[in-house]
């Protein structure tokens, strides 16, 4: 029997077209729109200016806090301005708008470097090249990585825990990324456990993607403390207090951090950024994102820099085909739809999934019928629909006892509810009106 | 007999008993108030419409009697009436208040404003706004969900079904101001009330550049500045592609409103001008606060 | 994509394919079998019932709902449905007519939209329009009638009398068990619906295929069910053990009176029942519990379902009591 989370989850179908497609290159944009509120925090501040030329990996907005990230020049070219741009939040955000220079050579260098797994840098060093060079969590969250390394010093740490469940249907970046760069993952979880001095690393990766365990089960060097799991399949796995939980039995506690029970958690993506961050010195400024939808032509993962418009990579595989009716960024569970397809890919969308006219539309919602099923399929153990009907109602300091905050979004509740409620709608408000957020309104 | 008798003598037995358990319990449990407290909440409106900042009338009332300075306390329902009241009952000094009345400062009707999305969910802006900029390209103006009208406890508002914007019914509008906390884009502002209901106020609140705010909403303002131009007391203020007329200063001479290329200044109640100028746009009727009649 | 625009809405942008008409539907599925043993045994008075009840509950619905409540009707989702079918079930084959139709109005009009319509009453309809009429015409609704013509084996044994109607008339007259035996059906008889009771309770074996049915769908969860059965086995068990000669075996309490029909389609009820498993197990052994007391001391000879009404007052209770474990709320760090 396979390891997973006791408490709650969904089998949404899998849908991962994708999975067989080796990550192909994307042409360097003309132009990239580079947000600089791509992480979650305080927005980076723009150093550059109108005209400026920039070298690409240069710094062109700098962290703007400690929970913030430094951004970089993902291509070299020339600032022609600096705009507002929707970006994947649905709101124009403050954006460096940089025009490729077509001629400057370092535009048209593929970054395939061979292999380098020798370990030079001290930890401190490598904390310090992860916060200079823009890292951070490209599950979706895209928390600033540095913070989450940062241990305080009555903080027992034993574990490094490496995200490669990929649960969320459609997407298979991470799943591509592992089966191709598994030797460069290793080195960049051993220079993780390196720098935060543990001994044991954990790998889980849902049983959906064997060849990706297969892989790192052939390659990973025997003794080396890196052990890979293979986990059921069942969404939210990726959520990180669901996987601590599947992989070694501990529960983050209510509102607490996994460093609460020893564990740190980072995306097998971020550890490849990192790994080029400390071996190769390049920052982050591409990602692979997968490109999807049923009515694609030819749905892709793609090496993507930060900064591409979507619309150029929905162009690579094909166009928009005539039935879309929804353009979601990231999964189809917790993706965001999108009004535009002008948005840029920043460091946190990991997919473009492109939805046909059957299933863009939402049910009609209908009376709750009490069936429980949101009670029981919620992984935090909530209770959805209590928590809609006391946010509708306006009982916020209700919703906050009953644990409202705790809810991580991942959807489930929505998901199944048999009469379509908006269950997450609402318990997405009531949490950003308990958080003082939104002002409460009757 | 007998039973008749048992049943008196325990009957006057039970209401005795229950009687001094009531005294005693009345007595022991006894907590003394202020009993200007209440005579406060007798003056105020009693509508709980939180307009003041308290949960209601009578945490309200609470609060005056129990406040040494309540200059900072107003009751905009009330107003300056009701606060003399207090001021009178409590002997403290009040703060006097011009009275206002809510407008909404956006024009931005299905026709000016195409909408470019679909979306669905809860039909509430509060909710919308989380999600994206709303259904048009301005994400600036009215997400016409109506938590506004939802928000008013006086039947004052309602939202036009033509324009799908929310309407303000001047003469039932208390300015509680919770239609514009709800707003989660702070269309809705208070504007001083005068006694013909004579309004000149910017009908738009978007910043951006005039190209684009044109592009999403074709009576949007586009900060050209024309109407500082034309305002001859100073009154008018371009900040982020936008303008704003300071009610402190503007004197209602309605000079601005013609030169407006977009027609997105609003006047309202003024009786027809003598000089005909350039006809304002249909759209701009829909907004304008209306009479009473309407109620 | 010109014609109509992008839509927008916030996650999840993929949904499950149940929806609440497929699990009103699943139920209206799985009562099928039940329906055609009744009509095999019962012939026409079976259909008539039926048919009057499912017509009766969904036309006082259209109309609660078109000129009551004037909101949009929703006759489409299958519950009035269920309600009727569910009723009918509950009821003697041949009841009169305007009995049954009174019936589904007591069920739809007050137990169902006088609590707000679907979703919020807090009794299961059916029940309350059955115990209404049995309250009301006690005569008419424990007049059992005969199987029809030629059906099952021991039609004159049980014509009138249901098993459980024997065995609370039986032992309360002084009979011991073993002099009642003779008249109670065989186990066989009672599996297959050759017995006398309820239009819809007659077979055990075309009600569990059902609630099998129920459960291979994920309508329901085995918990209520399950539970509901194994208490009243329990229970009854208990007593059977100590003194045989005046009560029954499990057996026979299980195959007889509403036992299967209660448990998996009555109690089941989505709206009525607890919304947590913890609450389930709760709610389904109360119901157990007041079940086989009613059976064996009340003045009913079935209880079930006073049983499911009385848990069904329990819910919110329950619901709030028994509550899911929030994760990460350490139970086992305050142990240790």
């Amino acid at each position: 029997m396979l390891k997973t989370f006791p408490k709650g989850g969904i089998h949404p179908p899998e849908n991962k077209l994708t999975s067989g497609q080796p990550i192909r290159r994307m042409g360097i944009p003309k132009t990239v729109y580079v947000p600089i509120a791509q992480h979650i925090g305080i927005p980076a501040e723009i150093i550059v200016e109108r005209k400026d030329k920039v070298t690409i990996g240069q710094v062109i907005a700098r962290s703007g806090g400690y929970v913030s990230s430094n951004i970089h020049a993902p291509v070299a070219g020339t600032v022609t301005k600096l705009d507002m741009i929707v970006d994947t939040s649905g709101y124009k955000k403050q954006c460096i708008v940089i025009r490729t220079d077509e001629k400057d050579p370092a535009n048209a260098e593929v970054p395939e470097w061979p292999l380098k797994s020798e370990i030079t840098l001290s930890p401190e060093e490598i904390l310090q090249r992860i916060s200079d060079y823009g890292i951070v969590g490209l599950g979706g969250a895209t928390f600033p990585a540095h913070v989450k390394l940062h241990i305080k010093k009555d903080q027992h740490l034993d574990c490094l825990i490496v995200n490669g469940v990929e649960c969320e249907p459609y997407l298979t970046a991470d799943h591509r990324l592992m089966l191709e760069k598994t030797d460069e993952i290793l080195v960049g979880i051993r220079i993780l456990m390196h720098a935060l001095g543990v001994g044991r690393a954990i790998i889980g990766i849902e049983n959906n993607k064997r060849d990706a365990i297969e892989r790192f089960r052939e390659r990973c060097p025997k003794g080396s403390g890196i052990q890979i799991a293979a986990l059921q399949v069942k969404y939210p796995q990726g959520g990180e207090k669901q996987l601590v939980r599947a992989l070694l039995g501990r529960e983050v506690p209510k509102n607490g951090l996994p460093l609460d029970v020893g564990v740190v958690v980072h995306n097998v993506g971020t550890i490849f950024a990192i790994y080029q961050a400390v071996q190769h010195n390049r920052p982050l400024m591409e990602r692979v994102v997968t490109v999807t939808g049923k009515h694609l032509q030819a749905p892709s993962n793609f090496w993507a820099r930060i900064g591409t418009p979507i619309a150029d990579l929905l162009e690579a595989v094909g166009g928009v085909p005539e039935a879309t009716r929804k353009i979601v960024s990231g999964g189809p569970m917790m993706g965001k739809a999108l009004k535009s397809t002008d948005v840029p890919v920043t460091k946190g969308t990991s997919g473009i999934l492109v939805i046909g006219e059957e299933e863009a539309s939402r049910g009609e919602p209908r009376n709750c019928i009490r069936c429980g099923e949101c009670v029981s399929v919620c992984p935090m153990g909530l209770e959805p629909h209590l928590l809609m009907n006391l946010t509708e109602k306006g009982m916020y300091s209700h919703a906050s006892n009953e644990d409202i905050l705790t809810c991580i979004e991942c959807g489930s509740c929505s998901y199944v509810c048999p009469s379509h409620r908006p269950l997450l709608d609402y318990i997405r408000f009531g949490k950003s009106v308990v958080k003082g957020l939104t002002p409460k309104t009757a | 007999m007998d039973s008749i008798l048992n049943s008196v003598i325990l009957l006057t037995l039970l209401g005795v008993v229950a009687g001094l358990v009531l005294y005693v319990v009345s007595k022991k449990f006894h907590v003394h108030e202020n009993p200007l407290i209440a005579q406060v909440e007798e003056l105020l409106p009693g509508a709980n419409c939180a307009g003041c900042g308290s949960p209601g009338c009578r945490s309200f009332a609470e609060k005056l009697v129990g406040s040494e300075d309540i200059s900072d306390l107003f009751c905009p329902v009330g107003g300056n009436e009701v606060m003399k009241w207090v001021s009178e009952a409590l002997g403290k000094e009040v703060a006097e208040k011009d009275p206002t009345v809510a407008v909404v400062r956006c024009q931005g009707s299905c026709e000016v404003r195409p909408k470019t999305s679909e979306y669905q969910g809860p039909r509430s802006c509060a909710i919308s706004a989380l999600i994206y900029s709303g259904e048009t390209d301005c994400q600036y103006g009215c997400l016409g969900d109506g938590d506004c009208v939802a928000a008013c406890s006086f039947d004052a508002m309602y939202m036009d079904e033509a324009t799908g914007l929310p309407v303000v019914i001047t003469d039932k509008c208390t300015s509680c101001g919770m239609c514009v906390t709800a707003c989660p884009r702070d269309i809705i502002e208070m504007r001083p009330k005068n006694k013909r209901d004579l309004k000149v106020y910017v009908g738009c609140l978007n910043e951006e550049k005039g190209g684009l705010a044109k592009k999403a909403c074709s009576v949007a303002c586009i900060g050209c500045s024309k109407c500082i131009d034309a305002c001859p007391k100073d009154a008018i203020t371009i900040e982020n592609n936008l303008a704003y007329i300071d009610p402190e200063y503007c004197t209602l001479c309605r000079k601005c409103v013609p030169v407006c290329p977009t027609h997105s200044i609003i006047e309202t109640n003024f009786p027809p001008r003598k000089v005909k100028v350039a006809p304002a746009p249909d759209t701009a009727g829909s907004v304008t606060v209306k009479p009473q009649s309407d109620a | 994509m010109e014609s109509q625009p992008i839509i927008v809405s916030a996650s999840p942008h993929v949904h499950s394919d149940r929806t609440s008409k497929r699990l009103m539907y699943d139920v209206v599925i799985a009562l099928i079998p039940a329906f055609l043993v009744s009509v095999y045994v019962f012939g026409i008075p079976a259909l008539i019932t039926t048919t009057t009840a499912v017509v009766s509950c969904l036309l006082f619905e259209y109309l609660i709902q078109k000129y009551l409540m004037k909101t949009e009707t929703t006759l489409g989702d299958g519950s009035a449905l269920i309600t009727g079918i569910l009723l009918a079930f509950n009821l003697p084959a041949g009841l009169p007519v305007w009995m049954v139709i009174a019936g589904s109005l007591v069920a739809i009009g007050i137990a169902k939209w006088s609590f707000g319509g679907l979703g919020f009453n807090v009794f299961n309809p059916a029940l309350v329009g059955r115990v209404f009429l049995l309250i009301s015409f006690p005569v008419q609704m424990t007049l059992w009638p005969m199987a029809a013509e030629g059906v099952g084996p021991n039609v004159d044994a049980v014509a009138g009398a249901t098993t459980l109607g024997i065995l609370k008339e039986g032992l309360q007259f002084g009979e011991t068990m073993s002099t009642l035996a003779p008249r109670i059906p065989s186990g066989m008889d009672m599996l297959l619906g050759f017995t006398s009771g309820s239009l819809g309770e007659m077979s055990a074996l075309a009600l569990l295929a059902g609630g099998g049915y129920l459960l291979a769908r994920r309508v329901i969860s085995w918990h209520i069910p399950v539970v509901v059965l194994a208490t009243m086995a329990l229970m009854t068990g208990i007593f059977w053990a100590v003194d045989p000669e005046h009560y029954a075996n499990p057996l026979i309490h299980l195959l007889s009176g509403g036992a299967i029909l209660g448990a998996f389609y009555m109690a089941t009820d989505l709206v009525t029942s607890p919304v947590t498993r913890k609450g389930m197990v709760v709610f389904a052994i109360g119901i157990g519990v007041l079940t086989v007391v009613i059976r064996l001391f009340g003045s009913y000879p079935e209880g079930i379902s006073f049983a499911i009404l009385i848990m069904n007052a329990f819910v919110p209770l329950i619901n709030r009591y028994f509550k899911p474990r929030r994760f990460g709320s350490r139970i086992k760090a305050k142990i240790v």
